[in-house]
């Protein structure tokens, strides 16, 4: 029993990490349609912040606003002079620019902090555990899964009841008629990207005890994000929360259980599902 | 072959510029031979791993399916030969060769089976979720495949019972430099015969060639299949030169780099393939020894400025540019 709770506790927290990196992933790949591996690579920029604002005495709450606001100052220009290019570009070009952008970001990251692992302090606050009367759960953990729900309702709120989600929405549906409805969809697009840049911000420091920082993140968890958005089906918020609890679990279950298979398991997972549900599990539901 | 389809002036002409380039690989083999007599060991390494790019060439450019776990052939390939030599005694290169072609094939199959049930996106995934599954298995199954030390304790016998494997691997790059041209032979044959037509015809219009009454399907599978034989020989070849086989071999990155390398140089032409890994694995060797820190960075450079200014890749852009010379005058 006891085993079964921190399994389902770590598997929760690890799921709603995932899913706070992956939803800015799933907002470029499902609303504006690019491929971008680059985006571990954004995640790690934003840890890595953190991390120096972190230790040079700010607080974490400011570590975490920095981080998410120099990522997305660094990412505006990329979107402007690299990303524009490839929209509505094929699959192989756009993997292979993104692939490009995270090899740069790997080796500046590598060559500016050096190879060591970063840390981001955790505050007072959220060190330690709390008692649930049944059993203790550390803090962190609540934390990252409080994260992952807010993230998850403020960005529904956002692309369904504002009018900038409506914006947002027209013109994905239509970019040209938004156009010349007098939605500025350069401004929307690199608004949107600028947002998603900063969530994978947000994702990479607060998932920064469960995805160690290191110059090669962008590369490790480059294909866990884009498997995740993948099997949720692009651009959709319950799709990828779903995916990312599901992966989420199956992966901590696996390592916790039959440890030696290391990631044969999340693998495997993802193969049925994708072969099942093609356009992802959110495709499913829009389907019927 | 396909001269009924087509006057006979165009079918010479292929055969005469098939002729020059297999003339092109046979002097780069030579040349590569006396120019670099110490950096033999290199050599075979690009001539394996361009037996790769050229795999990935026959999937991702003349059927359309881009890919993202190449390398699970090829290290099907590299592990069906060292597994035949370290547990079972075949230590014949020729046996091995053919070994290593016959699991890349099967990989081929397998890889094509599940990578065929999707498109786009879906598609690349499965391909990324494939190769990881076979990197898993082949770390699981350390009793057989060394697990992540490697399998070691390969060591072929003289190739034909007369050439030895010598330590400057000299026998061994005149091998891979055989096998290639038998390969590259085989692949023009292939890829301009009726099923290389219809291969290409599916990359443009897979409707259209269904609406025919041809087997869209069945045609991509056979070509995994072939494109799995081709990298299976590539695999077996670095487990012959290296004699040891590494989880590296099935890793995401040679697939991501396989890819890189075929877009470097072109996709959708053998010769593209061929002058994308000599560019890269030059350009690797030569900017990892004067700086490794930048590496990663120069290679990321070299990809954007590819996807940015040549799209066709170097080969694709310089044949343009040719033709346009020629038209002009």
């Amino acid at each position: 029993m006891q085993t079964v709770l921190s399994i389902a506790v770590d598997a929760l927290a690890y799921g709603m990490v995932l899913f706070v990196i992956s939803i800015g992933l799933s907002v470029t790949m499902g609303l504006m349609r690019v491929i971008n591996l680059a985006h571990g690579a954004f995640a790690m920029v934003g840890g890595y912040c953190a991390s120096y604002v972190a230790h040079a005495g700010f607080g974490y709450g400011i570590a975490i606003v920095a981080a998410m606001v120099a990522t997305a100052i660094i990412a505006l220009p990329l979107e402007r002079l690299l990303y524009r290019r490839i929209y509505g570009a094929s699959e192989l070009t756009q993997v292979l620019m993104t692939i490009g952008i995270t090899f740069c970001v790997i080796g500046l990251v590598n060559y500016i902090f050096g190879p060591t692992l970063k840390t981001v302090p955790l505050p007072e606050a959220l060190r330690g555990s709390v008692d649930l009367g049944f059993r203790s759960v550390a803090k962190y953990r609540l934390f990252a899964i409080l994260c992952g729900l807010i993230v998850a309702g403020g960005l529904w709120y956002l692309i369904e009841r504002t009018a900038f989600g409506v914006r947002l929405r027209a013109t994905v549906d239509n970019a040209n008629m938004a156009a010349s409805l007098g939605v500025r969809t350069q401004i929307v697009y690199a608004a949107s990207f600028a947002l998603a840049v900063a969530l994978a911000a947000f994702g990479g420091v607060v998932g920064s005890e469960l995805l160690p920082l290191e110059p090669y993140y962008a590369l490790r968890y480059m294909v866990t994000f884009l498997v995740v958005v993948s099997v949720g089906g692009p651009g959709s918020i319950p799709g990828a929360l779903l995916a990312c609890l599901l992966l989420g679990a199956i992966d901590t279950i696996g390592r916790y259980l039959a440890p030696e298979y290391g990631e044969f398991f999340f693998y495997l997972a993802v193969i049925v599902i994708v072969t099942l549900f093609p356009r992802g599990l959110a495709g499913r539901l829009k389907k019927q | 072959m396909t001269a009924i389809s087509q006057p006979a002036g165009q079918s010479f002409n292929r055969t005469l510029s098939g002729l020059v380039g297999l003339a092109a690989i046979v002097g780069c083999g030579v040349a590569g031979y006396f120019l670099f007599p110490d950096n033999l060991a290199l050599l075979t390494r690009i001539v394996a791993v361009a037996l790769l790019v050229l795999s990935l060439d026959l999937v991702t450019g003349y059927c359309g399916i881009a890919t993202l776990g190449h390398a699970a052939l090829f290290g099907a390939g590299a592990y069906g030969a060292g597994i035949a030599a370290a547990h079972f005694g075949v230590v014949s290169p020729l046996a091995m060769t053919g070994i290593g072609l016959a699991a890349g094939a099967v990989a081929g199959l397998i890889s094509g089976v599940v990578l065929l049930r999707a498109h786009g996106l879906a598609q690349l995934v499965l391909s990324i979720a494939v190769v990881h599954l076979f990197h898993e298995a082949a770390n699981k199954a350390s009793g057989w495949t060394g697990g992540s030390d490697g399998l070691s304790g390969i060591s072929p016998d003289p190739l034909l019972g007369l050439f030895e494997f010598d330590l400057w691997g000299r026998t061994v790059y005149v091998y891979a430099v055989v096998l290639l041209v038998i390969v590259f032979v085989l692949l023009r044959f292939v890829v301009h015969s009726p099923f290389g037509m219809l291969c290409r015809g599916i990359r443009e219009d897979k409707v259209r060639v269904h609406a025919m009454g041809a087997s869209v399907h069945g045609a991509q599978l056979r070509m995994f299949v072939i494109s799995g034989a081709v990298a299976g020989v590539g695999g077996a070849l670095n487990a012959i030169s290296t004699q040891v086989v590494g989880l590296d071999s099935l890793s995401f990155t040679l697939s991501a780099e396989a890819l890189v390398m075929l877009v470097l140089g072109g996709v959708g032409s053998l010769y593209g393939a061929l002058i994308g890994t000599v560019a890269f694995m030059w350009f690797e060797d030569v900017v990892s020894a004067a700086n490794p820190f930048h590496w990663l960075t120069m290679v990321g450079v070299l990809l954007i400025a590819v996807v940015l200014f040549a799209p066709r890749g170097l080969y694709g852009s310089a044949a343009a540019l040719l033709t346009r010379g020629s038209g002009r005058r």
